[in-house]
């Protein structure tokens, strides 16, 4: 097992990927945390959709991770293209032969990139949290918001908790597309498949029938990050969102571990 | 402990109706270099994925290195592969490309650098592979099948893309490492390329084993034939007709007869041509390449 991860670790920290998928979540992280205070006053608002986040909520300890909680779906689509990427390219690039004939396990080289996949998604939040937490420092004195709860007990238990909640749904984006990478088999129609639906698709079906929010899977892990939304809960995005990664990856696993290798 | 690297017995492959491998059966004995040979379509990649684990047979039983093919995590630790050409990242490096399947097979990543100056990288192993040219491919992926100082090296059109020398090169590496204990099956469908090094001969056509066993054996098994043409082309069919009433086998071929039988009937073949009236330009006896066995034995031309 640690064989396979190692081994997918080097393929993830070649700099055109790493420095590259890191410098996109730099600058997503500062430009919506920065976004949350330069716009405190817009009647436009100033988060996503049109929602306001106003002084009162930004003061309170929760405050310092509002930018990191909502950068947490765009974590999650770089994520997923990541992980599509990195699963259906060694079938483009008929790799995926070599792999089996060094580790004929199959399930050990699913698993093994997976965690490997995991880690670079937690490195990509790691640095999501400071660049958006210093942001957040850095701008709201000049939007006259009090910072003095932010690092206090409740603070840090805030900036822990929304660590975990972006976490797994960064992780969960990344699963969907490895999902999508191992039964389409190819990086360009996982990736487009999956950005199309999660961008357009479900936000179409979510503007035209209003309760479909719940039941539409980018919304529930785009809810798990938020630590849940209005309309949908945190208990409902976790399990459900669960229940469709579950899904998904016994239904990838089992064509993965069945299918032959003929190119 | 079985005495053969490979060992197969009624293997099948079928896609649909067809079969792609049919009831292939046959033994390669260890330490010896096995060429398997067949025209491009014949079924030898797939037979090497079956006996690799990447794909599932649809019948029959398989041993390599005196493990059942079904259980490939018992065996190929101990093989090298490399199926239908190379296959590594782009943006990667020769050298990471090797260190990531060094890595992942547990082979220790100190030998990769001496690895890649033995197939001739040694100074490009920092280039990225994207930049290498078709042989530089090509010897990287020898390199990464000899990764775990393997028992049974499998190699599918080794040569593809390699210059002349480079030919000859992985010929000597070939011959080397047979020599240390090696087995090696290398598949082409170039089958002169495979006359020249191998111990030991699977022929493949359409799916089926048309001859498994020691190149000598089937060399022996072959008649010398005679080439010969005549001045007048038109005059082939009646040469053809003198060579199969005397009792010999003979076809037209290339614009010659060519006749089965030993170099000494070239006197009395060429005395009955004249005698029918057959002006000879070339009468040449000569021992059968390995092209011209397999297109008897499978009778195609």
């Amino acid at each position: 097992m640690f064989n396979v991860i190692f081994a997918e670790l080097r393929k993830l920290r070649r700099p055109s990927l790493f420095l590259g998928t890191m410098s996109a979540v730099v600058f997503f992280s500062a430009l919506f945390s920065s976004l949350l205070f330069l716009l405190i006053d817009s009647p436009q608002g100033n988060s996503d959709r049109g929602r306001t986040i106003g002084r009162e909520v930004l003061s309170l300890s929760t405050g310092g991770v509002q930018g990191f909680a909502s950068v947490g779906t765009f974590l999650g689509i770089i994520a997923l293209c990541v992980f599509a990427a990195q699963t259906a390219q060694e079938y483009t690039y008929s790799t995926l032969g070599n792999l089996l004939i060094r580790q004929p396990n199959r399930w050990l080289i699913l698993s093994g990139k997976l965690t490997a996949m995991s880690i670079f998604a937690t490195v990509m939040a790691i640095f999501s949290a400071i660049v958006s937490i210093g942001a957040s420092v850095i701008l709201a004195p000049r939007a006259k918001i009090p910072t003095d709860l932010w690092f206090g007990t409740d603070g840090r238990h805030a900036i822990l908790q929304t660590f975990v909640n972006v976490l797994i749904s960064v992780i969960g984006f990344g699963s969907v597309g490895m999902i999508l990478g191992l039964i389409l088999r190819s990086p360009i129609s996982a990736i487009s498949f999956g950005v199309l639906w999660l961008l357009i698709v479900e936000n179409l079906v979510i503007a035209v029938k209003n309760n479909t929010e719940n039941w539409m899977p980018g919304a529930q892990l785009a809810a798990i990050a938020q630590g849940g939304t209005p309309n949908v809960s945190y208990s409902h995005a976790l399990f459900l969102g669960g229940m469709y990664v579950l899904a998904g990856s016994i239904i990838s696993s089992v064509l993965f571990a069945r299918r032959d290798v003929s190119n | 402990m079985s005495n053969a690297a490979i060992s197969v017995k009624d293997l099948s492959k079928k896609y649909g109706d067809r079969f792609a491998v049919s009831h292939a059966t046959f033994e390669v004995p260890l330490g010896t270099i096995c060429g398997f040979v067949g025209p491009n379509g014949s079924g030898k990649t797939t037979t090497m994925r079956m006996l690799l684990g990447l794909i599932t047979p649809t019948a029959g039983t398989g041993e390599i290195l005196g493990e059942s093919i079904q259980h490939p995590n018992r065996y190929l630790p101990r093989v090298g592969a490399m199926i239908e050409g190379p296959a590594f990242y782009p943006a990667l490096s020769g050298a990471e490309n090797l260190n990531v399947l060094a890595r992942l097979g547990g082979f220790p990543l100190s030998r990769v650098q001496g690895l890649l100056e033995q197939v001739g990288l040694g100074d490009r192993a920092q280039s990225k592979y994207k930049t290498y040219s078709l042989g530089m491919k090509q010897r990287l992926g020898i390199a990464a099948a000899l990764l775990p100082n393997p028992k049974l090296l499998m190699l599918d059109e080794p040569t593809n893309g390699l210059d002349p020398e480079g030919i000859q090169e992985v010929r000597a590496l070939l011959r080397l490492l047979a020599d240390g204990g090696t087995s090696v099956f290398v598949s082409s469908h170039l089958l002169s390329e495979l006359e020249l090094i191998s111990d030991y001969l699977v022929m493949l056509r359409k799916g089926e084993v048309v001859f498994a066993g020691p190149m000598q054996n089937l060399m022996e098994a072959k008649q010398p034939i005679i080439i010969a043409k005549s001045l007048n082309e038109s005059d082939l069919p009646k040469l053809l007709a003198l060579a199969q009433k005397t009792g010999h086998h003979a076809t037209i071929r290339d614009s010659a007869v060519h006749v089965q039988g030993p170099a000494q009937w070239a006197v009395e073949f060429n005395k009955a041509a004249f005698d029918a009236g057959i002006h000879l330009s070339q009468l040449t006896p000569q021992l059968p390449n390995l092209e011209e066995t397999f297109f008897e034995m499978t009778g195609d031309n």
